[in-house]
């Protein structure tokens, strides 16, 4: 099977990458784009590790193929900090320590940046649910509700 | 000791020193490292829960243009016998040789039985379907009261029970038996006034790591390879590779990538070996990776298990009889953590007459794999539920009632060793004053308590500091971090050193850059690697202290070290760490610490649960509303990652006891294979949940840590099934609870 040209924005980056019709964006990513921030826990869309951006949209990476990242605008994990600083939500991660081995963490970034970005002040049940699509085995939650809520509060500048 | 010292360091909430790389993607874990000319191994599986391989003909696929290696068990050396001790499990290699590959039979569906390696990971899947196996297909036994029949479908013909009083003629499922006593039984149960005994099942379950199993190899043709894998620890990792691939260690290089959760399951190997006889092979690289449909059908899970315990007490609360029998489904090889289950059962008891008995069986599942306290949850579930019963027929509340006969100094166990100083009257007293304890249910919500009891482990580690010319230092450990540990070890070294934590960075170093360590399980990591790193620091200071007194000219007992400054005590000059290894090179070179050690004496961790749920009778689903997590943690290093063990132990335990399970098939194939039917708790399926850090020191640690990473997983079980037995009135033995089987037993009692 002939290979398919992609014209895309990864981050803000214009990128070009070939990939076979049935790749998924997750494999392009990892294994054409060595953007191995974006994770692989199910494959089937149950656990969010490989949540990423499109168009502004939070999906997971492994149920989008390639070929649909032509002309649209991918964010990952990768983008989320600037050059000089981390972003709020990785700082509050940090602080309250919201994760132990870590794997589940890029994709509780972004998805926690596009909750915040949707609805800047969510309640604790709110985040409960919008973030029931990225599984974490370590914590128990606890301390990952906390920091979404903490990081909240910095971003609307109630801090 | 521990408690008369002001700490600096040791109990901060500081940021994690790998952090930064954790929240921004760039941390590397087991799938994430490829090579040049790497190439994808995957792995071909039984269709079937119980076959003999008649034949394995690969003719096809190696002839293929894509596929550019083939093996099977074949290619492996025969290992006879042997094994050695992982974590608190013991690996069997001629099993495993088994596991990895499997011989003339398969046992279970799943089970591995070749591999392909080409250029892509889809062409080596697609390869896989020019394998051809003949198989002669055999009847598969899945629970463990079948499997102990005597006409049971057996898995091994040359599996012979061990433990029995009579060597038996005939093999049988059964693996092995153990008994321990203690006192008089019979005595026990005729001095009670009133008896409890109950059966209890629970299912088998998955660690359910997010991370699936991944490596990257590389065998090179002089024989020198390269082992990159997601590992608990990745020195056993070297040995048991060396032996199921007849490899001397000396050409092993084993490196640890991150790991994403492992939880016990990490402390085996699927496949390392499998992908570095591909690399042999093809001579190139090679990747493999699990999907997560994989992990669920080939790898982990934890035992499931039979059990019966009997309990009598007198009116007056004291308890004279504790009895058990306590069934474990091994999987397809044997070696279910049934012993530790029989160790802890009762143990956070101080009963005159106990009386344990286990048995390990085989059936057609996966072999089963370490799981956070590996055996203690399912032993203790059934022991906590039948306390809890006994204290409501005797009508006396059930912390008093564990107040009343708690284990604590001096208390025999029933495994051997009299107890040392341990904090479980500390951890019910806290419950006791616990905010939720006082509140007042609503309707259709129960509540439940129970305690847990866990050994942990010491052993093996090596720790290196190197100091460098700015006066910042390396801390070189090998121990895979699986929850934050190098936290501990930046803030345990700066406690020693007197220097600040930033000017320490921790690394998890390959088997060549440190010596052996043991595998980080049994909760040791922060208990030894830590008893290292002080050690390391220790050595450290001393060497500062011989060079500062070579620059003033006098005795290094003249010189005195606080908060990373060197004083000599007569003339008061001073000269800190920075000082002395930027004039190192004048003073006979670079400073190094060094420790190498086999740690003894690792403190028991005790905790206490708290749960409320409230069920849903219309539907049978039920919520966790409030629930408390009380444990001994010695002394909390990291009081934050501390508590995320409390948490994180918790939510798995409310998953096992609510959702979790391996659904069969009647020929053995797991049907819910994935994380959308396989339901681990979500953040909407959970509270907060709320953590009390008892700290009782362990006077065997300088600052008195006690393992705390497994024992959380023990009381939820029971105190999840309890709440829920409350809030609807039946008794629910068999986990989990899960809304349709809460339903059934709302409808029967009804």
């Amino acid at each position: 099977m002939a290979k398919t040209h992609v014209t895309t924005s990864i981050n803000g980056e214009a990128t070009e990458f070939l990939c076979e019709p049935n790749e998924t964006l997750l494999a392009v990513l990892r294994n054409e784009l060595q953007l191995t921030g974006t994770k692989e826990g199910c494959g089937s869309g149950d656990c969010g590790a490989c949540s990423v951006t499109m168009n502004g949209r939070l999906v997971c990476s492994c149920l989008v193929l390639g070929v649909e990242a032509e002309g649209a605008e991918i964010g990952t994990v990768e983008g989320i900090s600037n050059k000089e600083n981390l972003h709020v939500i990785q700082e509050k991660f940090l602080e309250h320590a919201a994760l132990q081995c870590g794997i589940c963490t890029p994709g509780l970034i972004v998805s926690t940046k596009a909750l915040l970005e949707e609805n800047p002040d969510p309640t604790e049940e709110e985040i409960r649910y919008y973030l029931a699509g990225n599984l974490c085995r370590c914590t128990g939650y606890d301390k990952i509700i906390r920091a979404v809520m903490d990081s909240a509060v910095v971003m609307r500048g109630d801090a | 000791m521990s408690e008369a010292r002001e700490y600096k360091y040791i109990g901060q909430r500081t940021i994690r020193p790998d952090g930064f790389d954790k929240v921004t993607g760039r941390a590397d874990f087991g799938a994430d490292l490829s090579l040049p000319g790497m190439i994808w191994g995957k792995i071909l599986r039984s269709p079937h829960a119980h076959a003999r391989i008649n034949k394995i003909d690969t003719s096809k696929a190696e002839a293929h243009p894509d596929v550019m290696a083939v093996v099977t068990h074949q290619d492996f050396p025969a290992v006879t016998a042997g094994g050695f001790a992982v974590g608190e499990g013991q690996v069997d290699f001629k099993d495993l040789s088994k596991n990895v590959l499997a011989d003339d039979k398969v046992l279970y569906h799943g089970h591995p039985i070749a591999a392909i390696a080409a250029k892509t990971e889809a062409a080596a899947e697609a390869a896989l379907s020019l394998i051809d196996v003949d198989f002669e297909v055999l009847k598969p036994v899945l629970d463990i009261a079948e499997a102990m029949k005597p006409d049971a479908p057996l898995l091994h013909a040359d599996l012979f029970t061990q433990g029995l009083a009579e060597q038996p003629e005939k093999a049988s499922n059964i693996a092995s038996r153990m008994e321990l006593k203690k006192g008089d039984i019979e005595a026990g149960f005729a001095a009670a006034e009133v008896i409890v005994e109950r059966d209890f099942s629970t299912p088998t379950v998955h660690q359910g790591y997010i991370e699936p199993h991944a490596t990257t190899v590389r065998y090179e043709a002089d024989g020198q390879s390269m082992v990159w894998c997601s590992t608990q620890g990745h020195f056993d990792v070297r040995a048991i590779i060396s032996t199921l691939l007849s490899m001397d260690l000396s050409k092993l290089k084993v490196i640890a990538s991150e790991i994403g959760g492992g939880f016990g399951a990490k402390t085996t190997v699927y496949l390392e070996p499998v992908a570095l006889m591909l690399s042999k092979k093809s001579g190139r690289p090679v990747k493999m990776a699990m999907t997560r449909e994989e992990v669920f059908r080939a790898s982990g899970p934890g035992s499931a298990t039979r059990s019966r315990v009997k309990i009598g007490a007198r009116k007056d609360g004291t308890i004279t009889a504790m009895k058990a029998e306590l069934n474990y489904a091994a999987g397809a090889f044997k070696g279910s953590p049934m012993a530790p289950g029989c160790m802890t059962a009762f143990t956070p008891y101080d009963v005159e007459n106990m009386y344990v008995e286990g048995y390990d069986v085989v059936v057609n599942k996966p072999k089963a794999a370490a799981y956070r306290a590996p055996g203690a949850p399912q032993a203790e579930f059934a022991a906590e539920m039948v306390i809890n019963e006994l204290a409501d027929e005797l009508g006396i509340d059930p912390i008093e009632f564990r107040l009343q006969n708690a284990a604590k100094e001096g208390t025999q166990t029933i495994y051997g060793p009299k107890l040392k100083v341990v904090g479980l009257v500390e951890c019910l007293e806290a419950a006791k004053n616990s905010p939720q304890y006082k509140q007042a249910l609503a309707e259709n919500q129960g509540r439940g308590l129970a305690s847990g009891f866990w050994f942990n482990i010491g052993g093996q580690s090596s720790v290196v500091i190197n100091m460098k010319p700015d006066g910042t230092g390396t801390i070189i450990e090998g121990s895979p971090d699986i929850g934050g540990s190098r936290a501990s070890m930046q803030m345990m070294a700066a406690e020693e050193l007197g220097i600040d934590i930033s000017r320490l960075t921790p690394v998890v170093a390959d088997t060549e850059h440190i010596a052996y360590s043991a595998t980080t399980g049994g909760s040791r990591t922060t208990f030894a690697t830590g008893m290292a790193v002080i050690e390391a620091a220790q050595d450290v200071v001393r060497q500062l202290k011989e060079r500062a007194a070579a620059v003033w000219n006098v005795t290094a007992e003249q010189v005195e070290w606080e908060d990373g400054v060197a004083t000599n005590v007569a003339s008061g000059e001073k000269l800190s760490a920075t000082e002395i290894c930027q004039s190192a090179e004048k003073t006979g070179g670079q400073v190094s610490g060094r420790a190498n050690i086999n740690a003894r004496g690792a403190g028991p961790s005790f905790a206490v649960h708290l749960c409320d749920v409230e069920v849903d009778k219309e539907t049978g689903k039920t919520d966790v509303v409030r629930y408390t997590a009380i444990q001994d943690a010695g002394k909390a290093i990291h009081p934050s990652y501390v508590e995320g063990q409390y948490q994180g132990g918790a939510a798995q335990g409310i998953g096992w006891a609510l959702n979790e399970e391996y659904i069969y098939s009647e020929d053995g194939v797991m049907e819910n294979a994935g994380f959308l039917d396989y339901r681990i708790p979500l953040s909407s399926d959970l509270p907060m949940i709320e953590t009390v850090i008892v700290e009782v020191p362990n006077s065997f640690h300088p600052f008195g840590v006690r393992g705390v990473g497994e024992t959380g997983i023990i009381p939820p079980l029971a105190a999840v099934a309890t709440a829920v037995s409350d809030a609807i009135g039946v008794h629910m033995g068999d986990l989990p609870c899960s809304p349709p089987k809460v339903l059934k037993a709302i409808q029967d009692a009804s």
